[in-house]
């Protein structure tokens, strides 16, 4: 069965006929070639997916587009302003806090989602935040240094 | 002409990574996100069973289902050769491997759960999944061959029938006889039997590979999650699927980590590969999650028994190490070079045991093949002798610093033989473990553990001396140890007209840097800036021939063609300056990128000696060629070995046995250093999926073989609350051999942090007689111990 949606992607109003199984994560990245929102296990465990709808970090694996049906959905590709950085990715990229560069998305997504609840968190509390993330790569020790370092650039500007 | 500004951008500056830009936009190109026109979709359909024979296939409802093109089998790959594996391995008594036959898609029968049967091909990816699950296929399940004790045991029921047993090789490395007699010498000899666990490798991105086919010209390209995208052209056109290199174009664009499980050439290549053709359209195939845990091969894998012979004064007389090694149902394609060649020939460690004798049994079992993970045999090798030694610390009452400290190969001593076939060409262990014991504060240990206490904790700290073998080489050993390739790399210089460069590497970035770190060697060399120069690779189309990344080769391999290409050109260059300042080469030096002539004020940069190699108005033509690109190819003289001491601090919660890993150095010697940041990176990530191994990482299947860890939601990958901060420093001993004097960090924090951990798992749990825990060392292994013994 097919449904109607109508979204706001990163500011600009996309509407299409899509079949009612679609996933958001799928409609973003097959339907609109966003491709920067990974898709990393088929479980919600890895984070790979994380974009915001209405403002909120969450999992575009785990729910059909429909489901976002009017809301407002923000990706990776929407948060630079064209090739300057974001403050949270100038410090990922200032602190190493990526590798291969395949979770850097949700990871972005998930820091700008912790910073927002808490414009000054610690360490601990930042560990604790990205419990819905794995990176393989990094080790994490870096991410962390980047979000630390990104929450004080974003407080400071 | 006045001095130039400094780049900054050369070799030792923690330049910040060039490649970053387009990840952290979302703007990388990986395989999923490559969209060709008219793809189709491919599904694989796998075996739920891990033993059975197959009677039929009826695929008439999957071939009648909506949007399918077609419905493959083995009988569609009847014409090609099966999976082959790169390294030949030999018994003791000189028989070669039993090497049976790895089908593209089960012939008759299934091995493990997830060998894939038959695969679905349709319009979009939703109905190749509806397809699949319609294939029907007819089994007879049989008794699945799970535990390597019982498979490697006379009569056991065969994972291949067609083998006289599921032992594909009895290997053996050392002086046995000199052991023996060391041993029985000895005044202390310390035994312990261990599992290094199985590890699945998890990089996050999942595996995945597009088949495209141009009827045009006959040519194949194939898109996948590659970490050496030539070996798989070479692999898959020559032994599977007999395509001549010419007409097979392997691309790896972006790929997600690798970790090793990328290295492999595997099946669903060359399914796509061959359904891109049959049907007419580009094919599409890409992991889900739960697939890569039934189909990228697994790491690790040993039980092992080990003795280490000491005598009176703790010096080590004798080694002997008997390991039975998982192989899976199938020979991988690296797989039997993993515990023989790169972990037995680890086992002289840092120490000058002069006595050492392994065996290893690979063995089959019906489990997904097992190959190199992060390290590939010397994890293993460096967990049984640093935990050996450790508790053969215990065993004596030496200090385990002192006991390693009075066994260390000195630096004197090299370039130092050991008795298990290598030759170190230079390291300085005692410097890496005093600088690990000093940015770890050893003296106030016992203070620290006062205070733990007061709080219900029992500290441990854990010390791991590890040394490894990057870069295998050089080819001619390599292949009279089995070895079916060459190892060496390859890369071109190509200076464009205007002085901008690039360079074509054969080495695979899938997360290590290199478009950073190879291009401060050209800015180094060429003194221009990094925004000048343009590093491709992946892409056999592109670059001439290349070995890819694993075994931390890269910079040891692959920078070292780079650095030889870099001279040829310099060396042009020279030539080329010479004639426009008229003047004799050999008085020509380059430096900052300028080339001078010596004691005159003559110079000339070098993007004009590029220009005029290109516009040959004002050229030696009678002597030399126009244009400016040269190639090297480097053959290494020997592995690299860095080595290094970690140190470990945990508290294990009395009440619940939760262990906390308080604190975490690494001191490393890579060698020289061309990006301190990447470096330091490099470690955390080892460290990060070492402390997985020890705590919490392990594939498990129960008795019919069914992967009871096989997915994220059973299989424990380390989150951030996880993992410690981890602190580095490092000692530098210039490589001897290789023109930039590196060696190679990749793999190291995976090989120094498992047995650092435990050893500080056991140490805190010392008041228990504990003397061994297998990994992972979960909480409830822990408060099982402590709860046993009626605490
Ligand atoms: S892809 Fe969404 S959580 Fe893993
Ligand atoms: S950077 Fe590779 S998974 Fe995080």
């Amino acid at each position: 069965m097919s449904v109607n949606v109508s979204i706001t992607v990163n500011g600009k109003p996309v509407s299409a006929e899509v079949d009612d199984e679609t996933l958001l994560v799928t409609f973003l990245r097959d339907h609109l070639r966003l491709t920067g929102t990974h898709v990393g296990c088929d479980t919600s465990q890895c984070g790979a997916c994380t974009i915001h709808l209405n403002g909120d970090a969450v999992k575009s694996c785990t729910m059909l587009v429909a489901q976002a049906d009017g809301c407002e959905v923000a990706t990776i590709e929407g948060v630079s302003d064209g090739e300057t950085l974001h403050p949270m990715q100038q410090a990922f990229k200032d602190n190493h806090g990526l590798q291969c560069g395949f979770c850097t998305p949700g990871m972005i997504m998930s820091a700008l989602d912790i910073v927002k609840q808490n414009a000054s968190p610690s360490e601990g509390q930042v560990r604790d935040a990205l419990e819905g993330n794995l990176c393989r790569c990094t080790g994490y020790t870096n991410i962390v240094r980047s979000i630390l370092a990104g929450a004080k650039e974003m407080e400071a500007s | 002409m006045a001095a130039a500004e400094p780049l900054n951008t050369g070799i030792g500056e923690s330049v910040t990574r060039v490649e970053d830009s387009r990840f952290l936009r979302g703007l990388g190109n990986y395989v999923d996100d490559i969209v060709l026109p008219s793809q189709s979709y491919a599904v694989m359909v796998r075996s739920p069973h891990a033993r059975a024979t197959i009677n039929g296939i009826d695929t008439a409802a999957a071939l009648a289902s909506d949007g399918v093109l077609a419905v493959l089998t083995a009988d569609d790959f009847s014409a090609f050769g099966g999976l082959p594996c790169g390294w030949q391995v030999h018994s003791k008594n000189g028989d070669p491997m039993t090497e049976p036959k790895h089908p593209i898609l089960a012939e008759g029968a299934v091995r493990h759960v997830g060998d894939p049967v038959a695969v679905v091909v349709a319009e979009s990816k939703a109905q190749a999944r509806r397809a699949a699950g319609l294939v029907d296929v007819n089994y007879s399940e049989g008794d699945a061959v799970v535990d390597l004790q019982l498979a490697a045991s006379d009569g056991a029921e065969l994972v291949h029938s067609d083998t006289p047993s599921n032992v594909c090789f009895d290997w053996e490395l050392g002086d046995a006889a000199a052991t023996d007699a060391a041993i029985a010498a000895a005044a202390h000899v310390t035994r312990l039997e261990l599992v290094n666990n199985r590890l699945v490798p998890n990089a996050m991105e999942p595996r995945a590979a597009i088949g495209d086919y141009n009827s045009a010209n006959g040519e194949h390209t194939l898109y996948t999650t590659s970490q050496n995208p030539h070996v798989i052209r070479l692999l898959m056109g020559a032994f599977v699927l007999s395509l001549p290199e010419h007409k097979l174009r392997v691309v790896a664009p972006d790929v997600g980590g690798g970790f090793g499980s990328k290295i492999f050439h595997y099946a669903e290549e060359a399914i796509v590969t061959v359904a891109s053709k049959l049907i007419g359209r580009p094919v599409k195939w890409t992991a889900d999650r739960s697939e890569s845990f039934i189909s990228d091969a697994h790491g690790r894998d040993h039980v092992t028994t080990v003795e280490l012979a000491l005598d009176g004064d703790g010096m080590f007389l004798g080694l002997r190490s008997t390991t039975l090694a998982n192989m899976g149902a199938y020979l991988s394609t690296f797989a039997p070079s993993v515990p023989t060649y790169l972990h037995g020939t680890l086992l002289a460690g840092t120490y000058t045991t002069p006595a050492i004798y392994t065996n290893v049994k690979g063995v089959f079992t019906n489990t997904v093949a097992v190959d190199a993970y992060r390290g590939a045999g010397r994890p293993e090798a460096s967990y049984l002798l640093e935990r050996v030694v450790d508790l053969a610390a215990i065993e004596t009452g030496i200090d385990p610093v002192e006991l390693r400290r009075r066994n260390f190969i000195q630096p004197a001593a090299f370039p130092y033989d050991t008795p298990v076939a290598l030759t170190y060409d230079i390291g300085n262990y005692q410097a890496t473990l005093d600088m690990a014991l000093e940015n770890t504060d050893a003296a106030g240990f016992d203070g620290r553990k006062a205070a733990s206490a007061a709080r219900g904790k029992l500290r441990g700290r854990g010390i791991a001396c590890y040394i490894e073998a990057c870069g295998i080489a050089p080819s001619n050993i390599a292949g009279a140890l089995g070895a079916r390739a060459g190892l060496y790399e390859a890369a071109t210089v190509r200076v464009n007209p205007t002085g901008s460069v690039a360079v074509l590497t054969g080495s695979h970035s899938h997360g290590q840097g290199h478009e950073t770190t190879f291009a401060q060697v050209v800015s180094d060399t060429l003194g221009i800036p990094i925004e000048n120069v343009d590093i491709v690779h992946g892409d056999t189309g592109k670059i001439p021939f290349g070995m890819g990344t694993y075994g931390s080769r890269s910079i040891a391999v692959g920078g070292a063609a780079l650095s030889n290409a870099l001279d040829k050109i310099v060396l042009k260059g020279r030539q080329i300056a010479a004639h426009l300042m008229e003047a004799s080469a050999d008085d020509v030096v380059f430096k900052d990128g300028q080339f001078s002539v010596e004691g005159t004020d003559k110079s000339v940069g070098f993007g004009d000696v590029a220009l005029t190699a290109y516009v040959p108005h004002n050229f030696p033509l009678e002597t030399l060629e126009p244009g400016l690109e040269e190639t090297a190819f480097y053959d290494p003289k020997n592995f690299t070995y860095p080595s290094g001491a970690y140190v470990c601090e945990v508290e294990v919660d009395k009440d619940t046995g939760v262990i906390d890993i308080v604190e975490f150095h690494a001191s490393d010697d890579f060698g020289n250093i061309i990006n301190p940041m990447i470096v330091e990176g490099q470690v955390h990530g080892g460290v990060a999926q070492g402390v997985g191994q020890a705590l919490m990482e392990g594939a498990v299947y129960d008795d019919n073989g069914q992967l009871l860890t096989g997915s994220y939601m059973d299989y424990c990958m380390p989150r951030a609350d996880d993992l410690p901060n981890v602190t580095v420093s490092n000692h530098v001993t210039a490589c001897t051999h290789n023109p930039l004097g590196v060696k190679g960090c990749g793999e190291a924090g995976a090989i120094g942090s498992p047995p650092a951990v435990v050893n500080a798992v056991i140490n805190a749990l010392s008041d228990y007689g504990v003397k061994h825990i297998d990994m992972p060392v979960t909480a409830h292994k822990v408060w099982s111990i402590m709860n046993a013994n009626g605490n």
